[in-house]
């Protein structure tokens, strides 16, 4: 009984992540079946957001040096993975709480789901270019580059388009969402850094008090 | 944005304090010779050259001491030092055991002109056949002697009607090239180098900075008030600050006064080497542009980029740039690579307190002091010998012999790109592909590794051909066999005959 429960979730689970091959290819139609007909799961949302993050690192170290020279003394991992994780995180929330004020229908964790799908190219073209920039010279730099540059403009046109299905929006009032996000994202990133220096100031000024009591005692 | 990195510099110090570390600072660049490697970071570096003897007016025996000498000229093993505040030219020979000793002082000469002394000259150049050439700056001219210091002629103010009439002609610098032209760089005159022919004539200005102008300029220019304008059209391209001409009559010019910005941004260019079109084919290749230091900040007293006041180009075609402003030596290959740097201000043998001119006689680099009247001789060390070996080498053909030297630099300074890049092109010629890669890769070579790979690629799918092909085979005609066998098996399936 337990088995055969596991085994359907985890085909449950592989159709939902071999969904996102039809979302890819069929960006409205898939989008729109992934929350309206809950073809997608979490599972398979956060499997392809880890394995985006892995290929991320991994491309660190196994593109050639010709097109991504790495100088591992600086390197810190954690804030290069947080450098995906960060603005990820804003424009999912930025854009969850925008659209729910103006007749978005999609929820955040739905809006979360449908960018870990929109990802999927990433990882599907970052892969084999791995192998392929250590079969290639100088002077064919650009195949590379055209198709590396293609993943990312590829997965940013599919965010685009499944923030439209899920929010059930017109095509321009997803532009103007989508723009309206990205402001969104700079004013949070400004509260952010406004709150951290706030409170930097607030323990700096606890550390001093702290201080001066200690040279007086 | 100040308050926040206010905030964030409480933040770390509050850190420090809970963790209760003092802040490490990395100590970097201390030795007396460097290097940059791939990053742009300081890599401390066994010496290259050595200064080996300093050579005061005593030392060398004038009967008076030097003052503020501004030029040197090497011409076999004649060493010529232009004694600017004495007024006059001394001729040295170099003689067994680093002995400089002197030939005669030039403070006058035979002829039918008024003024048969200098004043304050600041260049000498010698031709082929011994011809003095002298930037007489104080009698605005330059003059031409025999080798007996019998006049022969004089360069005088450029007749072009782009110049000032009034301007006073203060020739500073020249060379001379084969066929007796001169090429002069005089105070005031930013028009670039100018050309005089053998006879004396003027032929025009060689190698002028270009002006770049560009649409920011322009809109600036719009809104500009009469005192900005003003003062935007003080902009004007910057003079040489000294030339020299190299073995096979390139031009090697310096300017020293380029602004850190107009570096960076590749406006200005601190060397050039000016072909006879006057425009510049200095090859840089390196990780980094020509301009001696790549950290400008202040330090010891000395901010701003590398002031170069003059270049000397040795037979291999490795130049060394003398810096000013901090007292160190440049030297880079003919591919634009940075070979070595080294010296500093001070007062110590191989330091200077304002260096003025830069010679070399062989590999060994003489360099004058201009405040400290004296002249330093550098010799290459152990190090710097092999180096040069190791190129000289590769440039007769002996690939193996060069790759060896290489390796014996290697040993000699672990840290030394060049050698890492030299033994891969050792390999490369002599077609040990494999090896190659693996030193192009080491120090981020990718020109060369690429030459080296394509190689690589073309003889490993020679060999490897037949698996190719059926791989391909295989991973074509699999798919579709599958699909086919499925079909037919279907086809079977749903077939009438077998219903029954």
């Amino acid at each position: 009984m337990f088995a055969s429960l596991k085994l359907e979730s985890f085909q449950n689970y592989w159709k939902s992540l071999k969904f996102a091959l039809y979302c890819i290819t069929h960006p409205l139609d898939g989008y729109w079946d992934l929350t309206h007909e809950k073809k997608g799961t979490y599972a398979a949302a956060n499997t392809i957001l880890i394995l985006t993050l892995v290929v991320r690192v991994m491309k660190l170290r196994y593109t050639s040096f010709i097109f991504n020279d790495v100088y591992w003394e600086d390197l810190n991992i954690f804030l290069y993975i947080g450098s995906i994780l960060f603005p990820f995180a804003l424009w999912v929330v930025g854009n969850w709480a925008l659209t729910t004020l103006f007749d978005g229908k999609g929820r955040l964790g739905q809006v979360y789901m449908a960018t870990c799908y929109a990802l999927a190219p990433y990882a599907l073209i970052q892969i084999p270019l791995m192998p392929f920039s250590n079969a290639v010279t100088v002077d064919e730099k650009e195949f590379y580059s055209v198709v590396s540059a293609a993943s990312l403009v590829f997965c940013g046109l599919l965010i685009v388009a499944a923030m439209g299905q899920i929010h059930e929006f017109s095509f321009a009032k997803n532009i103007l969402f989508t723009i309206a996000t990205l402001f969104a994202m700079l004013v949070m990133i400004f509260i952010l850094m406004l709150f951290f220096s706030m409170i930097s100031q607030g323990v700096a000024y606890f550390i001093s008090l702290a201080k001066e009591l200690l040279f007086r005692l | 944005m100040k308050r926040l990195f206010k905030g964030i510099a409480a933040l770390s110090l509050a850190v420090s304090v809970f963790a209760g570390t003092a802040v490490t600072t990395q100590a970097m660049g201390n030795s007396y010779t460097y290097n940059y490697d791939y990053w742009g970071d300081v890599q401390s570096s066994p010496d290259f050259y050595t200064a080996r003897k300093v050579y005061t007016s005593d030392e060398l025996g004038l009967d008076k001491k030097l003052k503020n000498p501004q030029g040197l000229f090497v011409r076999g093993n004649e060493l010529y030092i232009v004694d600017t505040g004495n007024n006059r030219i001394i001729q040295m020979e170099k003689g067994a055991n680093e002995t400089l000793s002197v030939v005669r002082y030039i403070d006058s000469f035979k002829g039918d002109v008024e003024n048969t002394t200098f004043s304050g000259p600041t260049d000498i150049a010698v031709s082929e056949e011994g011809c003095f050439f002298i930037a007489d700056k104080g009698n605005q001219r330059i003059l031409k002697l025999d080798n007996d210091l019998n006049y022969l002629m004089q360069f005088n103010v450029p007749v072009d009607s782009t110049l000032d009439p009034d301007i006073t002609f203060q020739p500073n610098k020249l060379a001379v090239d084969t066929a007796d032209r001169v090429y002069c760089i005089a105070t005031g005159i930013n028009k670039g180098l100018i050309k005089y022919e053998a006879d004396g004539v003027f032929s025009g200005f060689v190698g002028a900075a270009e002006v770049s102008f560009d649409w920011t300029d322009y809109i600036w220019k719009k809104f500009a008030s009469q005192e900005q304008l003003e003062k935007l059209y003080a902009f004007v391209p910057t003079e040489y600050e000294n030339i020299f001409m190299d073995h096979e009559g390139f031009i090697y010019a310096v300017n020293g006064t380029a602004t850190e910005e107009d570096l960076k941004a590749e406006k200005a260019k601190a060397v050039k080497k000016l072909n006879l079109m006057g425009s510049d084919i200095l090859v840089q290749n390196g990780n980094y542009p020509v301009y001696g230091d790549l950290y400008m900040g202040s330090g010891g007293g000395h901010e701003g980029p590398s002031h170069f006041t003059d270049v000397t180009v040795m037979e291999n075609d490795v130049y060394a740039c003398l810096d000013r402003n901090r007292g160190r030596i440049f030297g880079y290959d003919d591919q634009g690579k940075l070979m070595f740097a080294f010296g500093g201000n001070g007062n110590m043998d191989g330091y200077f307190r304002q260096p003025s001119a830069i010679e070399h006689m062989g590999y060994d680099l003489y360099v004058l002091d201009a405040l400290d009247c004296s002249i330093t001789m550098f010799v290459t060390t152990e190090f710097g010998q092999t180096v040069y070996q190791a190129m000289d080498e590769f440039d007769l053909g002996n690939y193996e012999k060069s790759g060896e030297c290489w390796e014996q630099v290697m040993k000699l300074n672990g840290n030394y790109d060049l050698a890492y890049i030299g033994i891969g092109r050792a390999h490369l010629r002599q077609e040990e592909y494999k090896e190659a890669l693996e030193y192009f890769e080491l120090k981020y070579d990718a020109e060369n590794y690429s030459k080296a790979y394509k190689q690589y690629r073309k003889i490993w799918v020679q060999e490897n051909i037949v698996g190719i092909v059926i791989f391909l085979l295989v991973i074509f005609l699999v798919p579709t066999t599958i699909n086919k066998v499925k079909q037919i098996k279907h086809e079977i399936d749903i077939a009438d005959i077998f219903k029954q």
